[in-house]
């Protein structure tokens, strides 16, 4: 029966299926944080339990370091909170013995990047993290999905997970994209059409020409928004590209067994006559470059664009969350994106923190200065993103430019350490989530490409790129 | 864990919908490395002003609502993040059942790892409860998971669906991991197949 590229990495994964149809899925890699990880230790100590596999489990502190160069190591972190959790972690990879980057080791970051980084993300696997945002690995045509707490100690205990199948949709962008038009104007431009829920329940496969035309860092930007369509995972077909990206990385195969993976990898295609739940199909040459307006990575808009009307909504709900988050976001319905002006800006994160992203900031910003009244950062998503950026002499460009060069890590993001936006400021973001408060309490966050970042930085407001 | 009774009590109305993590449990207090204690921040942006002090306007704030044990809630209710101190910190507020339309996937299968039951319902169903919800302390809902229904204020029933296995589990407060053990023989199996087939994973 023909099978879809889910199906082909799911049913490889059955380590034992049940009468009702629950399986078990085995994990091959499984990624671990500070934050979501101390009580999953705490339950395996607790019931005298170990790890099944530790050699298939890589941990890091990312959501919490600061990004301050790392003096002093952990226990020179001033908050307590964070240097107590950072300190859990170290203790539990010690204990349970699991692979550690450390804080000054070159290769930490952001979880989601050094996975793919390290090559410990290959095509065909199925990767957990208890991190939504896992589903970045499905690039690689990986099933990668995020998991609870809880599952975290059932991947540790017993390196399975208990699961029922999802349903099957296809997201194909025809097509070349336009010039200006990046990977995550087409991530935002797919959610502004299926909605935050519209992936709920689904494994979301991209195809069509503009997605082979991707990077493996375009591609890894279209998965790690995956959730945020409510698609638990994301899946890109392995081709060329990935071959090319993962040859000769620290984890992958090496010699013989290269050729022998890669041979397996070219299986996993979605057959041409598999059949999808549900099919969304958009044409490249019709996107412009996006950012998002208010709260929910829902509420995008192309950058010509004008904020709406709650009544522009059909239904109450609808129009009780635009109203919402009209007010959170403090804008007023019909005037012009391009007239937001911005506070600060933030580049990097889990889905724009790569090498390919601050080069294509940093192609804007070279020869111009940020606006007077701007505050700017740029947070790599690795040690090794940074290395390499220093070494072409991205950083230069950003520092002349007026921006801070910090240190690898979730930084403001999420803003669980010291970078935060204050109350009422308003942020031009590479990262992926825009809620209330996600940047800092009361903070207020626009959702854009990195180059439409550094373009905002320039001009002080929402602007279109192309127009630079 | 617990094993999951019999709900009987107040049902708090939260009619907004993509009710995210962020909202439910700010990151600023997903510093813990336990997994008690965190009732008192669930929905902190929402329920505390800045300076600590309560914020009338939020619902379980409100005299009647204060030991809510239902929520009914809008559509796309735990949207966002993975993290687990969504139902902690909901469970710890003594919440033991959400419904709404339709949930995000991690937060539904979360829920029930914490003894927390989700349940989704038809917009219309949802409306009603939404309805009885709004009339506040007196309009109490039971709801009996073993029957899969949910019965309102003024004696009308609703049917729910749940999936068997999830539904056993919560009735007899099983831990997954205990249960997943028992089928080491297949996970060791299943090792050796792929150590052959697939190498260099
Ligand atoms: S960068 Fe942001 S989205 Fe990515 S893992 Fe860190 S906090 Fe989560």
């Amino acid at each position: 029966m023909a099978k879809t590229l889910y199906d082909k990495i799911w049913d490889a994964h059955v380590a034992h299926e049940a009468d009702d149809g629950t399986c078990l899925l085995y994990i091959d890699r499984h990624m671990v944080h500070e934050v979501t990880s101390p009580q999953a230790f705490e339950g395996l100590r607790m019931s005298g339990r170990t790890v099944r596999a530790p050699e298939k489990v890589l941990a890091v502190a990312d959501h919490n370091v600061p990004t301050s160069p790392m003096i002093g190591g952990v226990a020179a972190i001033k908050n307590n909170e964070s240097r107590i959790q950072i300190q859990a972690l170290e203790k539990n990879v010690k204990e349970f013995g699991i692979e550690y980057f450390d804080i000054n080791d070159d290769r930490r970051g952001v979880v989601h990047i050094i996975g793919p980084e390290q090559g410990f993300t290959l095509p065909g696997m199925t990767i957990v993290c208890g991190d939504s945002h896992t589903a970045t690995h499905g690039a690689f045509g990986a099933l990668a999905h995020g998991i609870g707490t809880s599952e975290v100690e059932h991947v540790l205990a017993t390196q399975t997970l208990i699961q029922s199948k999802s349903k099957n949709m296809r997201v194909t962008i025809n097509g070349s994209l336009p010039n200006g038009v990046t990977a995550k104007d087409i991530t935002m431009a797919i959610i502004g059409k299926t909605g935050t829920a519209g992936g709920t329940g689904y494994v979301m496969e991209y195809a069509g020409q503009a997605i082979r035309e991707l990077s493996m860092e375009g591609r890894m930007t279209v998965c790690n928004m995956a959730i945020e369509g409510g698609a638990r995972a994301g899946l890109i077909a392995p081709d060329a590209t990935t071959y090319a990206y993962l040859k000769g990385k620290p984890r992958a195969p090496k010699g013989d067994m290269w050729d022998q993976a890669v041979e397996s990898w070219k299986e996993l295609y979605s057959d041409d006559d598999a059949i999808f739940d549900l099919e969304v199909v958009m044409d490249a040459s019709e996107l412009i470059p996006n950012a998002t307006w208010g709260t929910s990575p829902q509420d995008v808009l192309p950058i010509d664009g004008t904020v709406p009307f709650p009544t522009d909504f059909a239904d109450q709900a609808r129009q009780d969350a635009t109203q919402r988050a009209l007010d959170y976001m403090g804008l007023t319905p019909g005037m012009k994106l391009t007239d937001i002006k911005i506070d600060r800006v933030f580049v990097g994160s889990c889905t724009n923190g790569r090498i390919e992203d601050l080069r294509a900031a940093a192609a804007i910003l070279k020869g111009h200065k940020i606006a007077k009244n701007v505050e700017a950062m740029v947070v790599p998503g690795s040690g090794l993103v940074k290395m390499l950026a220093e070494e072409e002499g991205l950083d230069k460009i950003f520092k002349d430019a007026g921006f801070d060069w910090r240190e690898p890590g979730c930084s403001m993001c999420l803003a669980m350490n010291d970078d935060q936006l204050k109350p009422g400021e308003r942020c031009a973001s590479t990262s992926n989530r825009n809620f209330e408060g996600r940047q800092g309490f009361k903070g207020r966050t626009h959702l854009m490409s990195p180059a439409m970042a550094a373009a905002a930085a320039i001009k002080g407001h929402l602007t279109d790129v192309r127009d630079l | 864990m617990d094993k999951f009774k019999t709900v009987e009590g107040v049902a708090a109305p939260m009619p907004l919908i993509n009710i995210d993590t962020d909202m439910i449990i700010p990151k600023q207090f997903l510093k813990t490395i336990k997994r008690s204690g965190l009732g008192m921040h669930a929905f902190a942006e929402m329920r505390y002003h800045e300076d600590g002090s309560e914020n009338p306007e939020f619902i379980l704030n409100q005299a009647g609502y204060r030991n809510a044990k239902i929520i009914i809630a809008g559509d796309n209710f735990g949207c966002g993040s993975s993290r687990e101190h969504a139902p902690w910190a909901i469970g710890d507020l003594g919440i033991k059942v959400i419904i709404s339309t339709s949930f995000a996937d991690i937060f539904y299968g979360n829920c029930f790892k914490n003894g927390i039951l989700p349940i989704k319902l038809p917009q219309d169903k949802v409306d009603l409860l939404m309805d009885d919800a709004k009339r506040g302390a007196n309009a109490t809902m039971t709801v009996d998971l073993v029957n899969q229904e949910i019965k309102g204020p003024d004696g009308g029933t609703i049917k729910f669906e749940i999936e068997a296995f999830k539904k056993h589990c919560l009735l007899e407060g099983l831990d997954d991991i205990g249960q997943t053990m028992q089928k080491v023989e297949s996970i060791d199996a299943f090792e050796a197949k792929m150590a052959e087939a697939t190498p260099w994973v």
